[in-house]
């Protein structure tokens, strides 16, 4: 166990290495590099640029120092706006997009769980069909049509919701529901076809031969074991409600780090872009580490790494 | 009694051995068809997924030959005629510019569906080439090559894409190569796991008894048995290609041609929704979504098709 | 090779280690008793009566009659062996009378299965979970998939005598232990925090077994108990099979289609063909004097020692297609001895003895003259 942890985070440090390299040399060969004057008329940004890229210095020197300041988590400056830096928004934005992703999260989980369930309990019957019809339309429609849609009818037409910002539990409901449909179809569809498959195993039929109540047998047989693929596809469900949060935050208006880093692109602030992209890849690189290792203890098989062997 | 009874109705000349010409004896043996045959038998039975594949049929019909139906050029202009609702005239409507939503969608279904074919097909070219050496070579080759993936495969992909497409500009060309740096990984992942199945296959160890060379027990005897969860894995491959590109017309990362996909048409309809345009939105969105599900539902369909023993 | 999989390899031999140590120990004591197989009084009294069973399978192909009347009777502590080829329906008899056939797409068309007066396929799902694990208990073919590989097996343990017995944890937990040692585990205390996967084969197969046990059931379903394991190891378990008869008295029905197995543990065996019971007696009767050319026939076909090798015989040909089974004898187109009648009618129970009957043409009179 401990070894497969270790090596998971040897793991997670090497992506995150690789994400920093890709940055910084990219960021290099943009032509007309963004460092150039003449992009940057303003001196106090310039002044930025040359503290934290060390431009005077030889690329090996800036490269080192770069991924030394990552280390430490400073992103970098912005070239657009003189007295932001990366950090800066991180701070007033982050927190947001958290607390969307992660009550998004929450009703993707939660529900694509009970729905893939019961879907696969009632196989072939009309719950099966119609939770599966519904998973079908939720990976389908992207979540950008969804929010539109959503705005469109709730907000405007029938005026029962709020249709932007994230003021109140009130105004979450809206950009949760369309951020949280895809991810909550995905999870129901897995879950139902990893139950199904449970369900024929021979511990089921030894479990329901023991004679414990159905709620035993599903939840405390079935569901632990239907759940580990869903558990092995967090790490890609996670990136894509990160993701997500950009155009949902840019249509509802939600001030969160997605709205920032989506202006950055659109006014092409390059070492914002950077910035954040390494934070993000680190933050869910560092996520995907935390549901490896939940895996590691929801799937006793794994521990057969551990080293000390007792048994 | 009634044993006794019974007996009795048996007559005597039954009692005679059997001739073996006997019909009924090889009569009722099932016709076995042959596993491409049998998975497009099931296939057929999937009606979702077989209108999934007639609405791509139709689709693609229509981003060929659907602007000779419309009168209206893609780009060109219809001043004062901006915004107007769908009617004889245009019958999708028209954009901010006066421009003919209808045939506007088709060519965005043109770039859409080009997009995503083109990614499948590169990721199936890459995932073969890289999945079937790991695979067929196994030991340290494999062990090193599978660790690359492993960290690739931790890369968040969209999040790549957005940096590479803001690095090298938004066009055609460079979305596709921005999709297939990342999108690779997985199919790389399925066909070395294929592979690896199959590769202890007798008819396998035949043919290397034989002599045959790598590369021909590579190209005869692994891949048309590795192929089932490939093409599914590339029937999946397109709508997410077609998704990341609507998605990242939204971030401003669309492509920029003379005319519009289908996300920059959709992006571009945002800020007008609200003043009841919403025909703007409507057409690409709904042909985003349908094509998405057409894909998905043809791809599982496919996956059972090929796959029986998953079948309930 | 790397670290992983040598510690696999090591967990692996330790424990064969420890089976071969079990069979060794277990081999001593049964030397120091001068323990030799005694011929067990079987009671008259019956536990399991199955009258007439008709299950049916809907399916995409169409229905098939798994079950086409199946009857017998099961008398206290005896061991009654079900045996023949895969698809005949003894796997199916076993589920139906467990209650585990999965309605839809199964159905029980007709017959009864009686036990202490109740008829179990009338019983509702909770009725069921009542004897289930408690009266009647199972044993799986593959205890390397029977056993939950989630789950500490003192949890798969104890879960079953929880629910019924209303136990407390500690209480469960010294009732395991027991059971443990009663299968022959050694350091239970130990054991029941460790997962299936730090089992060998021949072991999970006595945690299975321990599991089946432990409330105590009067009758114990064994669905190719050995088939998965080892010979040495297949022999200890089937030594365990009936040294917990001994001790507990426990009625087992034995489904298998390793004579072999039979020899050694049955004291009675059914012959099933094509969903049908075509012969039932008591074991030397059967291994000595069978009747149906069938049964002849797979008797010929078990590698003997007494035999050479030239006077096996397999027989040729496939069972009927169950989708549309025959009228007639379902036998009758593998069968040298066929006539006429055997494919228009099916023929009759005849009573060979006090516990011998077979359905078979041939014993009608008629026939004799035949093949005279």
């Amino acid at each position: 166990m401990a070894v497969y942890i270790v090596k998971r985070f040897f793991m997670m440090i090497a992506t995150i290495l690789i994400i920093a390299t890709l940055t910084f040399f990219l960021m290099h060969s943009i032509p007309g590099s963004p460092f150039d004057e003449e992009r940057t008329s303003n001196p106090t940004i310039q002044a930025n640029l040359e503290k934290f890229y060390k431009l005077d210095q030889p690329v090996t020197v800036q490269y080192v120092h770069y991924l030394k300041s990552i280390a430490t988590f400073d992103f970098g400056p912005s070239i657009k706006k003189p007295n932001e830096s990366v950090n800066s928004l991180l701070a007033r934005g982050f927190p947001i997009s958290f607390e969307l992703g992660m009550i998004t999260i929450l009703v993707a989980v939660v529900s694509g769980i009970i729905l893939g369930t019961f879907a696969a309990l009632r196989h072939n019957g009309i719950i099966d069909y119609m939770a599966m019809a519904f998973a079908v339309v939720g990976i389908s429609v992207p979540n950008f049509v969804l929010a539109t849609l959503l705005i469109q009818q709730v907000a405007v037409t029938w005026q029962w919701l709020p249709p932007a910002t994230w003021s109140s539990p009130l105004h979450m409901i809206l950009p949760t529901l369309a951020l949280a449909t895809g991810p909550m179809a995905i999870i129901a569809r897995l879950t139902r076809a990893s139950m199904l498959e449970v369900l024929t195993q021979d511990y089921m039929k030894m479990a329901r031969a023991k004679g414990l109540t159905p709620f035993r047998i599903v939840v405390r047989h079935a569901l632990r074991n239907a759940l580990m693929p869903v558990v092995t596809i967090m790490g890609t469900m996670l990136a894509g409600i990160l993701t997500g949060t950009f155009v949902i935050e840019k249509i509802f208006a939600i001030p969160g780090m997605g709205k920032y880093f989506v202006e950055s692109i659109n006014n092409r602030d390059y070492p914002v872009i950077m910035g954040s992209t390494v934070f993000y890849s680190a933050f869910l690189v560092f996520m995907l580490f935390l549901v490896d290792s939940v895996y590691g203890f929801l799937d006793p098989r794994i521990k057969l790494h551990r080293k000390d062997g007792d048994v | 009694m009634v044993q006794k009874e019974e007996r009795l109705i048996v007559p005597d000349e039954w009692f005679r051995p059997k001739g073996k010409d006997s019909e009924e004896a090889e009569s009722v043996v099932r016709p076995s068809l042959s596993y491409w045959k049998d998975a497009w038998h099931r296939l057929r039975k999937n009606k979702l997924a077989i209108s999934g594949l007639i609405f791509l049929i139709v689709l693609t019909l229509f981003a060929i030959f659907g602007p000779i139906f419309s009168s209206h050029t893609v780009t060109g202009t219809d001043f004062p005629n901006q915004n107007k609702a769908p009617s004889a005239e245009h019958w999708f409507g028209t954009d901010e510019a006066g421009r003919d939503v209808f045939t506007r969608t088709w060519y965005g279904a043109r770039i859409s569906l080009f997009v995503g074919v083109m990614a499948a097909l590169i990721d199936f070219f890459i995932g073969i080439i890289y999945g079937g050496i790991s695979g067929y070579k196994g030991g340290r080759t494999d062990t090193l090559m599978m660790r690359i993936i492993e960290i690739l495969y931790g890369l968040p992909h969209l999040l790549v894409v957005i940096l590479l497409m803001v690095v090298m500009g938004a066009s055609l060309t460079t979305i596709i190569i921005a999709l297939t740096i990342t999108g690779w990984v997985g199919m790389a992942r399925i066909v070395r796991g294929q592979v690896l199945q199959i590769k202890n296959y007798e008819f396998v160890t035949a043919s290397k008894s034989f002599g045959a060379k790598t590369p021909r027990i590579i190209r005869k005897n692994l891949l048309p048995n590795t192929m089932g969860p490939i093409i599914v894995q590339m029937t999946l491959t397109v709508p997410s290609a077609i998704f990341a590109e609507a998605f990242l017309s939204f971030l401003g990362l669309g492509i920029q041609t003379p005319f519009a996909s289908w996300g920059v048409m959709a992006n571009d309809a945002l800020p007008v929704i609200l003043s009841g345009y919403w025909w703007r939105l409507f057409f690409p969105a709904f042909f985003i979504s349908m094509t998405m599900f057409a894909f998905n539902v043809l791809g599982d369909g496919m996956q059972d098709a090929l796959d029986p023993k998953l079948r309930g | 090779m790397n670290e992983h999989q040598l510690d696999n390899a090591n967990e692996l031999i330790r424990n064969r280690q420890e089976d071969v140590l079990l069979a060794e120990r277990q081999g001593e004591s049964d030397k120091k008793q001068g323990k030799k197989r005694k011929r067990k009084v079987v009671s008259t009294e019956k536990v399991l009566t199955v009258e007439n069973l008709h299950v049916s399978f809907t399916t995409f192909g169409g229905e098939v009659q798994a079950l086409r009347g199946v009857s017998f009777e099961l008398y206290k502590g005896e061991t009654l062996a079900i045996v023949g080829e895969s698809g005949c329906g003894k796997s199916v008899t076993a589920n139906t009378i467990m209650g585990l056939i999965p309605q839809p797409p199964g159905k029980i068309k007709n017959g009864k299965v009686l036990f202490k007066g109740k008829n179990l396929t009338k019983l509702s799902k909770a009725g069921l979970r009542k004897i289930q694990g408690v009266d009647i208990s199972m044993i799986f073919q593959d205890p390397m998939t029977a056993l939950n590989p989630t789950l500490q097996i003192g949890e798969q343990l104890t879960e079953g005598y929880r629910t019924h017995h209303k136990a407390s944890k500690a209480d469960a937990r010294k009732k395991a232990i027991e059971m443990l040692e009663l299968v022959g585990i050694p350091n239970p205390q130990e054991r029941l925090k460790q997962y299936p996967h730090q089992f060998s084969g021949g072991m999970r197969q006595r945690i299975v077994i321990a599991i089946a046990l432990i409330c105590e059931p009067e009758l114990l379903i064994a669905d190719e108990p050995t088939t998965a394991l080892d010979v040495t190891i297949q022999a200890q378990i089937l030594e365990l099979f009936d040294e917990i008869q001994e001790k507990t008295g426990v009625s087992i029905i034995l489904i298998t289609h390793d004579l072999g197995v039979v020899a050694k543990i049955a004291d009675r065996i059914a012959v099933m063909y094509a969903g049908k019971v075509i012969e039932i007696g008591e074991k030397r009767e059967i291994f000595y004097t069978p009747q149906h050319p069938y049964t002849k026939g797979l008797l010929n076909s078990v590698p003997r020692l007494d035999l050479k090798e030239e006077e096996l015989q397999p027989i040729e040909g496939t069972p009927p297609d169950l989708f549309s089974p025959p009228e007639g004898c379902p036998f009758t187109a593998r069968c040298p001895f066929a006539m006429d009648v055997c494919d228009r009618v099916y023929p009759e129970t005849t009573q060979i003895s006090a516990d011998h009957a077979v359905n078979c043409w041939l014993q009608d009179e008629r026939a004799k003259l035949v093949f005279a």
